[in-house]
């Protein structure tokens, strides 16, 4: 494959912190379009990844090229503009608290967009819509349940249509329907932009429904990388563990849940003031 | 005597490593203000935040420490029958020290503690890290805009500070000698020129980017979680507080050396 088809490329990549090698060498390649799913214990340099290719942190050794462009030569100007093609999904949102719900999605428009302040508004509403919200623009983060603010946070990281969407962890802290939902959202957003993603999760059952590759991190190595099927044959007793742990899901829960039926739960979640 | 001996080297290390570091975070600061995007909104919001709304507490402030001043100078003046020159001791009193130390350290206090904590939230919550990620200079949109409106701030909230504590020693005057407020403002500005107020309100400028760097640089470099949060506050302001009674000194004394006759 060349590497025009790749979106992510991390090339023999190494960092460390302290003493501790979180990651050592570690290569592997993201198909534009695609889903990559890392998936690892606690504390494997999961979140660490994102963070690099984002460029908030920088490579001990190896390489890391975003759209063929090898972030660590950029300067801080050609680091914003690949920023800028790129959406986080922070693990906890990280939702600027000082900020309304529109004022947040509305944000990254107001940056580095010449749209009016109408356009903004449609903009940050056709966002919202997208992630069932669109009747919560003037509320605060804090007024939020775990999964609005998840929804917020991904209605912010798309708000400048990026090509590649990180996510950090989009079930933690969640109930197996809104992990569930929040999946849908991400599986939606991949069919229908063709948005690559890079998803890290503790969460066995959403990789296998969003991830078109899944990837195994153990002590800073890659142990194991493939499609779903291909990791389940794998002989790795790690890798089996990880493949083979109990699902989140209720026994009863629908696997394909309608646009409406996710607008209705939020509805209620709304409603009750459930906090994720 | 030996853990002493150990200590002591540590202490001085961190302090010398962590002005090191103060200082490296000052500099980037004045480098990264003069590059664009020049933040103006955010700037503004920031006065807003740093000086608008430490409006009372320094006229509070004011009129207090002027009213008490006023009774300090009456008791001194009486002694010698120079009644008529408490309101020119008070102005000078005000307008040289008073004002400018107690408006810096009453923001040191309210808006450093506030910088240190806001942006020590925001660092544990990653919502700095959020800002990169939507491609925003972190450090140009939250530290240097902070900055420079407390730089803008101060010096404002000093000549409020130093008026309002003018308002107060005529309060407290008028009670006693029932003397009008014309004459009294007369007599109060009559042996203070332009350079005599400019001088001490403008090192104010300094007081505010010490508060700015220093209470930013704790909020930015927070860890650990809400404990860290609270820590970089306190220390935001202990830690300014100190740095400004310091360099005020050494301020006072390059004012004296440079402009003898403006020096009061």
């Amino acid at each position: 494959m060349s590497t025009a088809d790749q979106a992510i490329r991390f090339d023999t990549v190494s960092k460390s912190f302290g003493d501790g090698r979180v990651l050592d060498r570690v290569s592997f390649d993201v198909a534009r379009g695609s889903a990559c799913c890392i998936m690892g214990r606690s504390g494997t340099g999961k979140s660490v990844t994102l963070k690099l290719l984002l460029g908030l942190l920088k490579p001990d050794e190896g390489r890391i090229y975003v759209n063929d462009v090898e972030i660590e030569t950029l300067n801080s100007a050609g680091l914003v503009e690949v920023r800028k093609t790129m959406g986080f999904l922070f693990q906890y949102s990280a939702l600027f608290d000082s900020l309304s719900v529109a004022e947040n999605v509305a944000f990254p428009l107001r940056r580095h967009t010449r749209m009016s302040e109408a356009e903004i508004a449609d903009s940050v509403r056709e966002r919202l819509a997208e992630v069932g919200l669109e009747g919560e623009l003037d509320k605060m983060p804090l007024d939020l349940s775990g999964g609005m603010r998840k929804r917020v946070g991904l209605a912010r990281a798309l708000a400048l249509k990026p090509s590649i969407l990180l996510v950090d962890e989009p079930s933690s802290g969640l109930d197996p329907i809104t992990t569930r939902e929040i999946d849908k959202l991400l599986m939606d957003l991949k069919a229908s932009s063709k948005t690559t993603m890079v998803v890290v999760t503790h969460n066995v059952p959403s990789a296998r429904r969003i991830g078109d590759q899944l990837l195994v991190l153990h002590k800073g190595h890659i142990l194991a990388q493939g499609t779903a099927e291909e990791l389940d044959q794998s002989k790795d007793e790690i890798v089996q563990q990880f493949m083979t742990l109990a699902t989140d899901e209720p026994a009863n829960a629908s696997p394909t849940r309608s646009a409406s039926a996710i607008g209705r739960s939020h509805k209620k979640e709304v409603e009750y003031g459930v906090q994720g | 005597m030996a853990n002493s001996q150990h200590a002591s080297p540590g202490l001085t290390k961190t302090f010398l490593s962590e002005a090191g570091l103060i200082s490296a975070f000052a500099m980037r600061a004045i480098r990264v203000a003069f590059q664009p995007p020049f933040e103006l909104r955010e700037v503004v919001h920031q006065i807003y935040m740093a000086g608008w709304r430490s409006l009372p507490l320094v006229m509070t402030s004011g009129v207090a420490i002027g009213v008490v001043l006023s009774m300090h100078t009456r008791a001194t003046m009486e002694r010698f029958g120079a009644e008529a020159l408490i309101p020119a001791a008070l102005a000078i009193a005000m307008i040289s020290e008073t004002g400018p130390l107690m408006t810096g350290l009453l923001v040191s206090g309210r808006v450093g503690a506030g910088i240190g904590a806001e942006l020590g939230g925001m660092k544990v919550t990653e919502q700095i890290d959020a800002l990169e990620s939507l491609a925003v200079d972190s450090f140009h949109h939250l530290a240097v805009t902070r900055i420079i409106a407390c730089m803008i701030a101060l010096p404002i909230l000093t000549t409020i500070m130093n008026f309002s504590g003018l308002i107060g020693g005529f309060l407290a005057e008028t009670a006693i000698s029932n003397v009008s407020l014309r004459l009294y403002f007369h007599q109060a500005f009559a042996g203070i020129g332009f350079v005599d107020y400019a001088l001490p309100t403008l090192k104010t400028v300094v007081f505010g980017f010490i508060i700015g760097t220093v209470s930013s640089y704790l909020g930015y470099t927070t860890t650990g979680g809400s404990e860290g949060i609270g820590r970089a506050s306190t220390r935001s302001v202990v830690f300014s507080s100190m740095l400004l009674i310091v360099i005020n000194v050494l301020l006072v004394r390059i004012i004296f050396l440079l402009f003898p006759a403006g020096a009061l």
